[in-house]
């Protein structure tokens, strides 16, 4: 049913159609409302959930660790620094292939404090072995929910997932979504069956360490899951465009791509706005395309590879930068055409909430054309 | 009690005569077989569970160092929603306790989860090869609290963490020694058996970071009751309700046992640092009533 909704509270409505048995979370700005309504939820028995509110965001991601080990389906929501709280959380959560789901509303980091959007947060994290997905308005933050839940459970999978929104730019805007009613999820997204859990009936051990005869097997067998989740989102995204419509089975999406002599790579909101510009371009003749990013890890470079095979020239938006290198998927895509002719320009803008608008969009598509990128685009040189 | 069996199995990596090692087998015993143990980093999580072998028959899970509160929090929220019965057990080293895990205890604790914390207090960082922690005694030589030409060693005595976590509102708060394992598995039974977070402070010696032959764990243990540097003791709802007594002996007869402390000694006796030590056994002795009077021959 279409509704008008605010991006959190969307996204909230999704994840209690999920029934997580354990929410832990610790507010954080923009990640707020999605807290405060499934507490809200709770409190008026519409969520049959645990609710824990832990004292910082290395907790609530610890106690979700417990929790999906003792074999709950958990939940948990933050941010830019609170993400960054989590860091050693993050990589213990998937390195005990614990399928835990969280919402990154995501936001800069500091310093300078910043409470508005870029991605840093969740990229800087993209080492970690958790799935990330951005969404590009607020019907994908919605359904990538379920969508994570069901491919990070899979038993050939067992990885923790982000779920990735632009701060503000969705967390706090309003759109029409379409909800699915919790027997559409209920139909889509089965009960948690953990592969193992703590359990006094069958005791094992979680998290012993590991000596050098078997870490870089452990860490082998993470990447093979991760890059498997490639099928397993293919099929449970297919999945789910046959029962609602949507469909989300690839990884990348593009958008007057095929014919396109230029094209534009980009996550998140931002998308929007490139296809807005996109069309502009194209009325004029310009033959513009995009290729969004939806799922960032697993890295699609076969998709990016096939799908841009025909361009001429490529600009990747990047609403982050690896401070002395370049922003991160410029690189990657960089490294997915490698071995091709196809000049790879990557633009670092959007940091820190600046607003990037459709006339940005044509002015880097005509840097791009003259040979020109690797940038930081939409500098104040008056302020340097 | 007694006929509960073994949950903690021969053969970890533990050191001949650690005291962590007695501790993990006496609080399985006492814990039984329907519990959870969760670890924090520390000597007890690695010489029991180098993968793919485990010395524990419970069911255990290790994540990091400073978390085990919260994995514990994550854990019983679970368990609440499954409707199941097992007790959640953490134990975690002092380093772990006092200082790196302070927060994520202290929010446990004022939340209220249904939980046992036992810390294991061999006082300091043993894992990493002996550096000063909050639970370090005042003069005890470490790796980071070296005694030297200008220094006897740590500089401060150790935190109170009962009091602290006591003043949580935790409803059960205990101190125990592995020298008594009667007292300290009955104690467990109780903080077990107790809703809500409880806390117990276990005196675990351990003979390489203290410098003492493994045969003398024990021993060591009893020693630092008799002198009343440490004291076993038992708080519910805040108020003292339960202490050992003893006939105390003078603190040097514990100090002496250990190579932590021989800078007091050699290459001579330290009288004003051992007087402070001597001190603070006497406040101790008086704070909980430790004493016990004999009769004038």
């Amino acid at each position: 049913m279409m509704q008008m909704l605010e991006g959190s509270h969307a996204v909230a409505e999704a994840v209690k159609m999920s029934r997580p048995q354990v929410v832990s979370a610790y507010p954080i700005t923009p990640q707020t409302h999605i807290v405060e309504a499934l507490a809200e939820m709770v409190a008026n028995c519409e969520l049959d959930a645990e609710y824990i509110t832990v004292e910082n965001e290395l907790s609530a991601l610890s106690a979700c660790v417990g929790a999906s080990a003792a074999g709950s389906r958990t939940y948990s929501a933050t941010t830019s620094q609170g993400l960054a709280l989590m860091f050693e959380v993050c990589f213990n959560a998937a390195g005990m292939r614990l399928p835990i789901i969280m919402s990154i509303a995501n936001r800069a980091m500091g310093a300078p404090l910043s409470i508005w959007n870029d991605m840093q947060d969740s990229i800087s994290l993209r080492d970690a072995g958790w799935l990330q997905f951005y969404a590009e308005d607020n019907q994908e933050a919605t359904d990538l929910h379920y969508l994570a839940y069901k491919v990070a459970e899979d038993h050939s999978v067992q990885l923790p997932a982000f779920v990735c929104f632009d701060g503000f730019i969705l967390s706090h805007t309003y759109e029409p979504v379409d909800m699915l009613t919790q027997e559409d999820v209920d139909r889509y997204l089965p009960k948690f069956t953990p592969y193992e859990r703590l359990d006094a009936a069958d005791p094992i051990s979680f998290g012993m360490y590991a000596t050098p005869e078997y870490y870089l097997e452990f860490r082998y067998e993470m990447d093979a899951a991760l890059k498997h989740a490639r099928d397993v989102i293919h099929k449970a995204g297919k999945e789910f465009g046959t029962m609602f419509g949507r469909d989300y089975s690839a990884l990348v999406e593009g958008y007057r791509l095929d014919d396109a002599e230029t094209a534009i790579v980009a996550m998140g909101s931002i998308c929007g706005t490139v296809k807005d510009a996109i069309d502009e371009m194209r009325a004029d003749g310009k033959k513009v395309g995009l290729l969004k990013i939806r799922v960032f890890r697993p890295f699609p470079s076969e998709e990016i590879t096939k799908m841009l095979s025909h361009v001429q020239h490529v600009a990747v938006l990047d609403k982050n930068i690896s401070l002395g290198a370049k922003g991160a998927t410029g690189l990657e895509v960089r490294d997915a055409l490698y071995g091709t002719k196809i000049p790879v320009r990557n633009f670092v803008l959007g940091l820190g909430g600046r607003d990037v608008r459709k006339k940005n969009i044509r002015e880097i598509v005509a840097l791009t054309e003259t040979g020109q990128g690797d940038l930081f685009y939409g500098l104040r040189r008056e302020v340097l | 009690m007694a006929e509960k069996c073994e949950l903690f199995e021969p053969g970890h990596r533990a050191c001949g005569g650690c005291g962590a090692a007695l501790a993990a087998r006496l609080v399985t015993k006492a814990a039984g077989t329907n519990t959870i143990v969760v670890s924090s980093t520390g000597c007890m999580e690695v010489f029991s569970t180098p993968y793919p072998e485990t010395a524990w028959k419970v069911p255990w899970i290790h994540s990091l160092f400073e978390n085990a509160a919260a994995v514990a929090s994550g854990i019983e929220a679970s368990l609440k929603k499954q409707g199941r019965t097992e007790k959640v057990v953490i134990m975690a080293g002092d380093g772990a306790t006092f200082d790196i895990g302070m927060i994520s205890i202290s929010g446990a604790f004022e939340r209220g989860h249904d939980f046992t914390y036992v810390c294991y207090d061999n006082e300091a960082y043993m894992n990493t090869g002996i550096q000063r922690s909050g639970a370090t005694p005042y003069d005890a030589s470490t790796t980071t609290s070296p005694a030297g030409k200008c220094s006897f060693g740590n500089k401060r005595p150790k935190k109170d963490m009962p009091q602290i976590l006591a003043a949580h509102g935790a409803p059960y708060v205990a101190t125990a020694s592995i020298a008594y394992p009667t007292d300290l598995m009955q104690k467990i039974e109780k903080a077990i058996n107790t809703k809500g977070p409880c806390y117990i402070q276990l005196h675990a010696p351990c003979c390489t970071g203290w410098g003492f032959e493994g045969d003398q764990t024990i021993a060591i243990a009893k020693l630092a009751i008799e002198t009343g540097l440490w004291v076993n003791y038992e708080m519910v709802d805040g108020t003292v309700t339960k202490v050992k007594k003893v006939v105390r002996k003078p603190v040097e007869e514990y100090l002496k046992t250990q190579k932590r402390f021989r800078h007091l000694f050699k290459p001579k006796r330290q009288d004003a640092e051992i007087a402070f030590i001597q001190a603070i056994a006497d406040k101790n002795a008086e704070k909980y009533g430790i004493d016990i009077k004999l009769k004038k021959e």
